[in-house]
């Protein structure tokens, strides 16, 4: 074999993992282990059921002591899962550990393929390729980066809240950045909470008022992020803070510009509302908002369509606090570590026509009946129609937009559990007879069910079937009631129900633009939008990309307590880091040959991060290890072969290539 | 006085560039004939091969052979060569990598033979004559060469200890090499007798290139007003230089013309066109796929332009479906 | 030698082998995710991880079909996506040239072959091999090492003892 190294004192070990029987059920184990044996170098070749638990690192450990082994390979699991694991076992027995290679048989062999000869040959070939490959390998130093301690926390929702003021409580200082006027989310939108129906508010605004006084957070609302550069430890964020056209440091909360505004009443889309209310150009998101600061619309503002207002809202303002000057200001701040918390949309049920959204005023959204319900809200709690009367029928559709194909997929996980809390809310204010269509009821966790029993002992009906169509009861010239029909799956036949007031229970989606987040923040999402964690149960709230984390509804739906477990582990991986003062790195880093280089440049302009730079006085190029990213793409391009990247080297490469073929032909044609 | 050490020199499929570039030594080739013995130059004395099978394996200590090797004849040469010598030279671009004449390796043997012999506009063969093994004439029976499918360069039918490169090597390069060897200070077998730097080291032109060069187009170098300074990939024209080795003194350079690539990439380059096409492929100024194709449509045949001298000892050596 | 003629068993189909190159992000990722949704796919892909598709270099793909690939597929992160911003544009570009070339070289376009596959594409990894396999399959054996193997022969055939003969 031409291809080897010529390095005679290589010792290879070689392992395979049974994974119990994830591996082993599919690929023949003992055959790799004897197939293994006869290549050369390998001075042992071994199976063991799990290499991963202590025995079987342990086994590794023991060889290399005593087989005077140099080289690892495993074939186990996906990189991705333990090749830390094998190269810590292989580090604490002296070895270097990068003179380690995994083989990669459960995700991309035994568990996508079923014919177990097939599996075992591809089991054979790629050993074989990591056999060659690891002779190649060197011994490299993990690098250090230093964690800037600032975290920057995207979102100022419940995740976002809970996040921030965990960090700051640490001591850390954090910038809690909110594209909204006032900070709260979702959770600031709801009445009471489910299971235990506290109201949201009594919970929410103490920490939304802790935020706005914790010294350690600086508070940007109506901001948002532009752009993320740097890299895990230092991030530069930029963020652009939109103008108000209040100065924030001189308003007082007063709101007598409101008041004072030339428009006597509210004639605008409320935003918080979702338009159930009309609000004046300047105006606040709601009473509770933090930080209390008015905002002035200039989309509707007098003051700046036509220039002519009377400003009344200037005369009245004591603190001169109103400016139309205001500009949008772009912040620039250097963080360590990023918390995306950036929460989620509700789904649009005009994209359900035959549910009769926007064509029938008496069909709501589950969000604005959390908005009739609240005291605080447009109808001061009252359950009332659009035309001012009082529901004596009420159906709540659930799954609307969710759990089909032709919308969204998934279960939102929310909308049972919050059905049935409208419904227990509805009946309370109400006495009204109480519909809920449903699928499925999945009421998982801890005391929901129980708050579902609780439920329909009250006298909540439950009917089984999916909603076919709403329509306006004409019947006996009859009034203004709605007619739902669908299929009682439970007794069989079509029903029809006439009900005052129609609730749809929206689904939960990933925002509008949640991919173009994702881009600037250099994170991964699924095609739907959500984004993804490092690993579904072992990382949950780590990314793809060292130093950010998720927490919240942008990785996916949940409800309250999950969205703050989740952010209170996200503040915990951010502190982790933080506390640790540095990270290690992959060191796959490349690196110029000097003496090689002929400084054509070719490999400048093709580093997106300037890591590159041309040495005026030598005449070649100089790559920043502190700047490269290792993707490789300059190696590759590098003309005369000047370039190397580490962990990735041409001839470890080549070598894969030689052993996935099983290549024994001779490079030259002698 | 002690006996010079033995040089042979030998023709195979080249242009003769080679042979020229010997006399090309000027005043220096007098340092040549004092220091070493040329025992068989057929294109500048008249030695016969019988005179070389005389020779004990091994008495001349080197055979340069120039041009690559297609016929049985050549592959005959190069073998009896090989045996009789201490060090095997390839000897210019078509001995080291194939040079021009692998170009033929993009095409069948009967597809040349075909143009050759009678669809060439100045070939008039109406009996359709072609080269036959055996020649019978005057009562003799003659065996002719056998013209091979593949055009290969010198080391894939022997084995090579160095190699020359250029097309054809300069004499600055014959002479270093022939110093190098005569000292008896040899560099480990399998050298390339030339920096193993590319040539934009040593290229005049070095510091006009940008660090921030994207090609929006590619021209090419007949049909542009060539300037004299800027580096020639600055202005959109394709030059080797930074994929090629130096050694040359970018002598095509100072004719202002771009390097074409004859002394071959460096030792870390295993595929010089490969090599060459990725980095200037990566530096597309263009990111959908008919942009992109519009721009490389520029280079109209890329594989003549990235293999010119080295089809032969490119990865896939020669086109396949025969 | 080739598995397919190891195998021993001479009624077995004829298997292509296919060198996939995916990069760390998305597409080996992706693979990882097909085999935790135990996702099925054609066991003829090897799979070579690197960091992006901008390190797949040119002579990886040339070298894979000299030493006996079937095909080359390359696997990288969707325009835009980029882990390292634009490494797959880069490799887009390679790519389109170097279909050029192989084409001269005799070697068919559905041979190699680059994909986009985002991490969570993770069906798209069985769609795509499977649906290169059948290509490749449909285009029988490139065996290239076996090809050069028969070209060297016309270097064996002739003996170094050629004389002029008298009749």
């Amino acid at each position: 074999m031409t291809n080897q190294g010529n390095n005679k004192d290589i010792r290879i070990g070689f392992y395979i993992c049974h994974c119990g029987t994830n591996i082993a059920s599919t690929v023949d184990v003992q055959k790799v282990v004897e197939f293994a044996s006869k290549l050369p170098k390998v001075v042992v070749s071994r199976d063991y059921k799990y290499m991963c638990s202590d025995p079987g690192q342990e086994l590794i450990q023991k060889d290399i002591k005593e087989l005077g082994l140099n080289r690892i390979v495993v074939a186990a699991c996906s990189p991705f899962l333990h090749e830390k694991t094998f190269r810590n076992a292989s580090s604490q027995a002296g070895l270097n550990q990068f003179y380690f290679q995994m083989v990669n048989t459960r995700e991309q062999n035994s568990w996508v393929h079923l014919d177990p000869y097939a599996s075992t040959e591809k089991a054979i070939d790629l050993v074989r390729a990591a056999i060659y490959r690891v002779v190649y390998h060197k011994p490299l130093e993990q690098k250090r980066v230093p964690i800037h301690p600032d975290v920057l926390v995207v979102g100022g929702g419940i995740a976002g809240i809970h996040a921030a003021l965990t960090l700051a409580n640490a001591g850390k200082k954090v910038y809690l950045v909110e594209r909204e006027p006032s900070i709260g989310g979702h959770m600031a939108m709801f009445d009471k909470t489910f299971p235990t129906l506290d109201c949201a508010a009594c919970i929410l605004t103490p920490k939304m008022t802790a935020v706005k006084n914790h010294p350690n957070i600086t508070l940007w609302t109506y901001s948002e992020v532009i752009g993320v550069d740097g890299y895990v430890g230092n991030f530069k964020v930029k963020v652009r803070r939109k103008p108000r056209y209040i100065n924030e440091d001189l308003c007082i909360g007063c709101l007598d510009c409101i008041e004072a505004c030339v428009y006597k009443e509210g004639r605008f889309y409320d935003e918080f509302n979702l338009g159930l209310s009309k609000r004046k150009p300047v105006y606040i998101p709601f009473p509770q908002a933090v930080p209390l600061l008015v905002v002035i619309d200039p989309e509707t503002c007098i003051q700046f369509k036509s220039g002519k207002c009377k400003q009344t809202c200037v005369e009245v303002c004591e603190p001169n606090a109103i400016d139309f000057t205001q500009k949008e200001r772009i912040e620039e701040i250097e963080v360590g570590t990023i918390i995306i918390a950036t929460g989620f949309q509700t789904f649009d049920p005009k994209k359900i026509p035959y549910y009769g959204y926007g064509t029938y005023p008496n069909v709501y959204t589950a969000l604005e009946v959390e908005r009739l319900i609240n005291a605080s809200g447009p109808t001061q709690g009252q359950i009332v129609l659009r035309d001012g009367t009082r529901p004596k029928s009420i159906a709540i559709i659930h799954c609307v937009g969710s759990r089909d194909k032709n919308t969204n997929q998934w279960c939102s996980r929310v909308c049972c559990l919050y059905s049935i809390k409208l419904a227990h809310l509805l009946k309370e204010r109400t006495e009204a007879e109480i519909y809920n269509f449903y699928i499925d009821i999945r009421t998982p966790g801890k005391m929901m069910d129980e708050f579902f029993i609780r439920m329909k002992e009250e006298g909540i009906k439950f009917i089984r079937g999916r909603v076919a169509d709403i329509y306006p009861d004409t019947s006996n010239g009859c009034c203004g009631k709605l007619v739902v029909k669908a299929e009682d799956t439970l007794v069989g036949e079509i029903i029809k129900v006439p009900v005052d007031m129609v609730v749809l229970s929206i689904g939960l989606e990933p925002r509008a633009d949640a991919q173009e987040i994702r881009r600037m923040f250099n994170i991964t999402c699924s095609t739907e939008g959500f984004y993804i964690e490092r690993h579904p149960k072992l990382a949950p709230v780590n990314t793809f990309t060292d130093g950010i984390f998720l927490a919240g509804c942008c990785q996916g739906p949940k409800d309250i307590p999950d969205t703050v477990a989740q952010a209170g582990a996200a503040a915990a991986e951010a502190l982790t880091l933080i506390d640790t003062g540095y990270i290690e790195i992959e060191p796959n880093t490349a690196f110029v040959l000097e003496d090689d280089c002929s400084g054509c440049k070719s490999c400048i302009p093709l580093c997106p991060y300037t890591a590159i730079s041309f040495l005026e006085d030598k005449k070649k190029a100089f790559i920043n290890e502190v700047l490269c990213k290792g993707c490789g793409t300059c190696v590759a391009a590098c003309p005369s072969g000047s370039i190397v990247q580490n962990l990735f080297e041409d001839e470890e490469i080549f070598s894969e290539i030689v052993g996935v073929l099983n290549y024994t032909y001779h490079e030259e044609e002698v | 006085m002690a006996e010079k050490p033995k040089v042979a020199m030998y023709w195979c499929a080249s242009c003769g560039g080679c042979e020229e570039s010997v006399v090309d030594l000027a005043e220096d080739i007098l340092f040549v004939v004092e220091n070493v013995d040329i025992i068989f130059w057929p294109v500048a004395m008249d030695f016969k091969r019988s005179d070389v099978e005389k020779f004990a394996d091994g008495e001349i200590l080197v055979s340069m052979i120039n041009g690559a090797i297609r016929s049985s004849e050549q592959y005959e040469m190069a073998q009896l060569l090989r045996k009789k010598s201490k060090i095997m030279i390839a000897y210019g671009a078509c001995s080291h990598m194939g040079g021009i004449p692998s170009l033929a390796n993009e095409f069948r043997k009967e597809l040349i033979q075909n143009y050759v012999y009678s669809e060439a506009p100045t070939v008039s063969n109406p009996d359709e004559t072609r080269p036959q093994p055996i020649l019978k004439e005057n009562g003799r029976e003659v065996e002719l060469p056998v013209l091979w499918e593949t055009v290969r360069a010198l080391d894939q039918v022997v084995d090579v200890d160095y190699y020359i490169p250029g097309c054809p090597p300069t004499p600055k390069i014959l002479k270093n090499a022939l110093v190098t060897l005569l000292s008896g200070n040899l560099p480990p077998k399998g050298t390339v007798l030339s920096p193993d730097v590319a040539l934009c080291d040593e290229c005049p032109r070095k510091d006009t290139k940008p660090t921030d060069l994207q090609f929006k187009e590619f021209k090419r170098p007949h049909l542009v007003e060539i300037d004299p300074e800027l580096c020639f990939l600055a202005q959109g024209l394709i030059c080797m230089g930074p994929a090629t080795r130096s050694g040359c003194e970018a002598l095509c350079i100072g004719g202002n013309m771009p390097c074409s690539g004859c002394f071959g990439p460096t030792s870390r380059v295993r595929d010089h066109g490969a090599k060459f096409l990725s980095s200037i492929a990566s530096s597309v100024d263009a990111k959908t796929e008919p942009e992109i194709d519009e721009i490389l449509n520029g280079i109209p045949d890329p594989v003549g332009t990235f293999y010119r001298y080295g089809l032969a000892k490119s990865t896939l050596h020669r086109r396949l479906n025969l | 030698m080739m598995e397919n003629k190891s195998n021993g068993n001479g009624q077995k189909e004829w298997q292509p082998k296919i060198v996939a190159f995916f990069c760390n992000w998305c597409t080996y990722t992706a693979a990882d995710s097909a085999g935790v949704s135990r996702i099925k796919y054609a066991p003829n892909i090897r799979i070579i991880r690197v960091m992006c598709s901008g390190r797949v270099d040119p002579q990886f793909i040339l070298d894979s079909f000299a030493k006996g690939a079937d095909g080359v597929l390359i696997g990288g992160c969707h325009p835009g996506d980029c882990h390292y911003q634009e490494g797959n544009y880069k490799c887009l570009r390679r790519f389109r040239l170097l279909q050029r070339v192989i084409n001269s070289f005799g070697i068919e376009p559905e041979r190699l072959r680059l994909e986009w596959i985002s991490a969570s594409e993770a069906d798209r990894v069985r769609v795509v091999v499977n649906e290169m396999v059948n290509q490749v399959k449909a285009l029988g054996p490139l065996a290239l090492p076996q090809k050069y193997e028969e070209l060297k022969k016309e270097i064996e055939h002739h003996p170094v003892t050629s004389e002029i003969k008298e009749e």
